[in-house]
């Protein structure tokens, strides 16, 4: 029994220093999540064949009363989607062609959907960019400024204002928009694009109010969350410590305070990127603008079966990645899981 | 006075609080704290005490003109050298914070900033300043982690204080605390929480640093035996006013208030086993102070005269305020009150709970070697470790709470199965146990009636209205009126939650209750009352108990035997008054000399 009572060490190892595992540690870590993206878009696509294709009949859906009347064209479609096949041998050519880069044949228009979403899928993500760069700033400085005057007045007014904004559809803030910058009452910006042969951004003017509905329906949400996460650090004993330690209060605020709130406020920014990305048909029809939301629309009305395939596999993928980055930062702006990886 | 207290602070000798008076803006005309006038001398530490709600950190922030949300300075100065730190525009005091006036938090496990590596926070302050330069600045830092005694290598000023341990996260609020040279330090129960060994090292350290660096130093405690080992003068605090104000010898030695004796003769000492006693009635909030004298309505001595006029802190003796008008008339203290004989020996022992090579793992790791004790009827056994030796561990394994362990729990004649799904109702019934923390082992959604009613109806003992008949002769039985009966937990005091916890545990009539830190999270003074309830259900009911604890001094006044631990294995075991007095083991021996005390 002696040999057991050996004195402890108050001031003992807790955590042992990163080891020289870090690296290895951090790859293990990036597969497996990588693994686990791979494996929810395999399923997505699983389920997106299912749905488009695999129940019921496509040719009567897209046909219609046609069906019985135009027999070339069911058997032209028949042919085209290989429906002489069984399901699991066009999903498997479907999975490789999409593997390839093939993404399949319009049916609507007999173009490669390739071809005819590619400018769409631009222009939704330069629209998504370009609002998330406005975004994230303004959203994060109005949580700060309200944060800072808590339950004071200019607090109470952004949050209603806020919760104004939130409550508003995002076409009904669209409209107002238009009738305040281009129709109404001043004519400073064009009311919607005009789909020329080039990009909408070669006109910058033609982007501002897209993207500022976007921001204006989005940015209430990110606020709101990153203002009551503010709210709760202030709270915390670490910036009582900052403030009895003598550190500035706008020091405060901004190293020892953010620093802590912004992982709340990237999980929710990335949830509301990836839904933007998802194509906000509303802003999209009120603006004009050539982005995925109306073209999904679109062909699932006319039942153009490889371009609904192809868009919500892209819709999936941008989920799938937004998440990913934002997790990534997430564990990297967080010290404990960031050492947890690493040791 | 006064006269004097300000010159000596204006020459800068150290720091004072006069007529603070601290409201709350919600309520106007309540006072938080009232009437405190307290100097800190250079190079002196003085000790502030008190329980929870008396205002004594409001008064330790109050230094470095801060109050928490809600509260607002009402009155009063904080002289330091030829200003007042109260009367400053706030940009003018935050620059005083840290270089003149540091702060050492409670918790600073909490309080260091989880995102920031801790050697840039122990800079931040010099850096925002352009004090001194960067190298400068990270050779101070290398040298204050030297002083309180940690490695001050690039790894470790690259950690975050999540990698650090409880002691080290507080020595380096320590070193943080010291760098800029402040004139005056107020440290807020800076070792609640830690381990006596670790506590011991810090208080060292702390008070090296204090005199070494010629500090005024405020410590804000509510543990009268860390007090008895650090500081030069005590402050008692009581409902917001200090009731009591001496140098430390003459404090211990002759208290005249009230309030201070019972708060004394509510703590467990190491040398003798002692009856110990709480003080009636429960610490009032503010805006639900008495009149008169605070402490009139729970003192023992009080008399008509004591709930008309708030008494003044008055001059005893030199340097020995008390505020209570019959502080010559209360007679002599005596440390030694209450003290009664250790259990004996060589009573009959007869066998209840036996646990026999008891080893437990969590996953493929074993934490508990080897551990083989007994428990006798109506007798308390004390497991007493530090953290992570596993005591509560072999506590949660007897109550079935744990079903990862090999050997032998033995009950009366049979074994009882690993985890409380292998075991009968029966046995289940017969022991029951009692959670540290009774904030969070009291369901917030039940009225208290509900709460000691479940384990009846669980185990067929009582239903309906014989329930309720039954609730209310526990509760009392715990000293709570049947006027909680429909109280939620949020209605009541910890020490009354403590009480409902026992309430129920007695509820199933058990034979052994398993006691897990039942006191570590109540005031001393509600301990007090806590073990004295225990005891007496010990005496009236032949309960027996598996006490877990790390308070060595409580280990004397509440039980017969004591087993140590440390690393999971068994160190020392044997009849308390033995082992206390004839440590054995190195690790007792250090574990005992650590204890703070006041005998």
């Amino acid at each position: 029994m002696a040999d057991v009572a050996v004195l402890p060490e108050p001031l003992e190892e807790v955590a042992p220093p990163k080891g020289r595992h870090g690296s290895v540690a951090w790859i293990l870590w990036i597969a497996r999540r990588l693994g686990l993206a791979v494996l929810t878009l395999w399923l997505v696509s699983v389920l997106v064949f299912i749905a488009t294709t695999a129940l019921g009949d496509p040719i009567r859906a897209i046909l219609g009363k046609d069906y019985n009347a135009d027999k070339a064209r069911v058997a032209q479609l028949t042919e085209q989607l290989n429906l002489n096949e069984s399901a699991v041998k066009r999903y498997l050519d479907w999975l490789g062609g999409l593997l390839h880069g093939d993404l399949g044949t319009s049916i609507a228009n007999q173009r490669p959907v390739g071809q005819l979403i590619s400018s769409n899928v631009l222009n939704s993500f330069v629209l998504v960019l370009i609002s998330a760069v406005v975004l994230i700033p303004v959203a994060f400085g109005i949580a700060m400024i309200s944060a800072n005057y808590r339950r004071k007045r200019p607090d109470t007014v952004i949050q209603t204002i806020l919760l104004a904004l939130a409550g508003l559809p995002e076409f009904v803030t669209g409209i107002l928009l238009v009738a305040l910058f281009s129709t109404t009452v001043f004519h400073w910006l064009p009311a919607v694009t005009i789909a020329g042969a080039g990009h909408p951004w070669d006109q910058p003017s033609v982007m501002v109010l897209p993207v500022a509905t976007l921001v204006l329906a989005v940015a209430p949400y990110v606020s709101r969350i990153v203002r009551s996460t503010l709210l709760e650090v202030l709270d915390s004993d670490y910036v009582e410590l900052a403030r009895l330690k003598g550190i500035p209060e706008k020091v405060v605020l901004r190293k020892h305070a953010l620093l802590n709130a912004v992982v709340p406020g990237i999980q929710v920014v990335s949830l509301q990127l990836a839904w933007l990305a998802g194509g906000v048909v509303f802003v999209e029809t009120v603006f004009n603008y050539p982005g995925i939301g109306a073209l999904l629309v679109d062909s699932v009305r006319n039942h153009d079966i490889p371009v609904v395939q192809a868009l919500s596999m892209i819709i999936a993928g941008v989920y799938v990645v937004v998440n990913l980055i934002a997790d990534l930062l997430s564990i990297l702006l967080t010290p404990r899981s960031r050492t947890a990886i690493s040791s | 006075m006064t006269n004097t207290v300000d010159t000596a602070v204006r020459q800068g000798q150290g720091i004072a609080i006069e007529g603070l008076r601290i409201g709350l803006t919600s309520r106007p005309g309540v006072d938080v704290v009232d009437d405190i006038d307290l100097v800190m001398r250079t190079g002196e530490v003085v000790g502030l005490v008190g329980e929870s709600g008396s205002g004594k950190t409001t008064v330790g922030t109050a230094l470095l003109g801060y109050t928490r949300a809600g509260a607002v300075f009402d009155g009063g100065k904080v002289l330091f050298e030829d200003r007042d730190v109260l009367a400053l525009p706030w940009q003018q005091v935050r620059q005083l914070r840290g270089e003149e006036i540091a702060y050492v938090p409670q918790d600073p496990a909490a309080a260091l900033n989880p995102s920031i590596r801790i050697g840039k926070q122990i800079v931040e302050l010099m850096q925002l300043r352009g004090l001194g330069t960067a190298e400068s600045r990270l050779a101070g830092a290398r040298a204050g982690l030297a002083e309180v005694g940690l490695p001050n290598d690039d790894e470790f000023l690259s950690r975050y204080s999540h990698q650090l341990s409880g002691g080290q996260v507080q020595r380096v609020a320590l070193a943080m605390a010291f760098l800029p040279r402040p004139k005056v330090l107020v440290l807020d129960e800076p070792t609640t929480g830690l381990d006596v060994t670790t506590q011991g090292m810090v208080l060292r350290t702390m008070g090296e640093l204090c005199r070494s660096h010629g500090v005024a130093a405020l410590y804000v405690t509510h543990d009268l035996a860390v007090v008895a080992n650090i500081a030069d003068r005590v402050a008692v605090m009581y409902a917001g006013q200090i009731v009591e104000l001496g140098p430390k010898e003459q404090l211990f030695a002759d208290p005249r208030h009230p309030y201070t004796r019972a708060l004394l003769d509510s703590i467990p000492h190491l040398s003798q086993a002692r009856a110990l006693s709480g003080i009636p009635g429960r610490t009032p909030a503010p805006g639900a102070r008495p009149g008169g004298c605070r402490f009139h309505n729970r003192c023992a001595y009080a008399i008509e005269e004591c709930a008309k006029d708030t008494p003044a802190l008055r001059d005893l003796a030199p340097a020995h305020q008390v505020r209570c008008i019959r502080a010559e008339e209360i007679g002599a203290w005596d440390i030694s009150r209450g003290a009664v004989p250790d259990a004996r020996p060589d009573r009959p022992r007869d066998v209840i709970l036996s646990i026999e090579n008891l080893g437990v793992f969590y996953g493929h790791k074993q934490v508990v070697f080897d551990v083989s004790f007994d428990v006798a009827k109506a007798e308390v056994v004390a497991l007493v470790g530090e953290s992570g030796s596993g005591k509560t561990t072999i506590s949660r394994c007897v109550g079935g709470l744990h079903k990862e362990w090999t050997g032998r729990i033995g009950f009366e004649d049979r074994d009882l199965g690993h985890g409380s799904r292998a075991r009968s109702a029966a046995d289940r019934k017969r022991i029951q146990y009692i959670f540290q923390n009774p904030y969070l082992s009291l369901n917030p959604r039940l009225t208290i009636e509900q709460i000691v009613k479940r384990p009846m109806e669980l185990f067929g003992i009582a239903s309906g209205r014989q329930a309720t008949d039954r609730v209310v002769e526990l509760l009392d039985q715990v000293a709570l009126g049947p006027a909680v009966l429909k109280y939620q937990a949020n209605r009541l005091s910890g020490g009354e939650r403590q009480r409902v916890a026992i309430a129920r545990a007695l509820a199933a009539e058990p034979d052994v209750l398993v006691c897990d830190e039942v006191t570590s999270a109540l005031d001393v003074s509600v301990q007090g009352s806590i073990v004295a309830l225990l005891e007496s259900l010990r005496v009236e009911r032949g309960i027996s108990m598996l006490f877990v604890t790390h308070n060595l001094a409580l280990v004397r006044s509440i039980a017969a035997r004591v087993q140590i631990l440390n690393g999971g294995r068994l160190v020392e075991s044997g009849m308390v008054a033995d082992v206390m007095d004839h440590p054995q083991e190195d690790y007792t021996k250090r574990l005992l000399a650590n204890s703070p005390r006041i005998d």
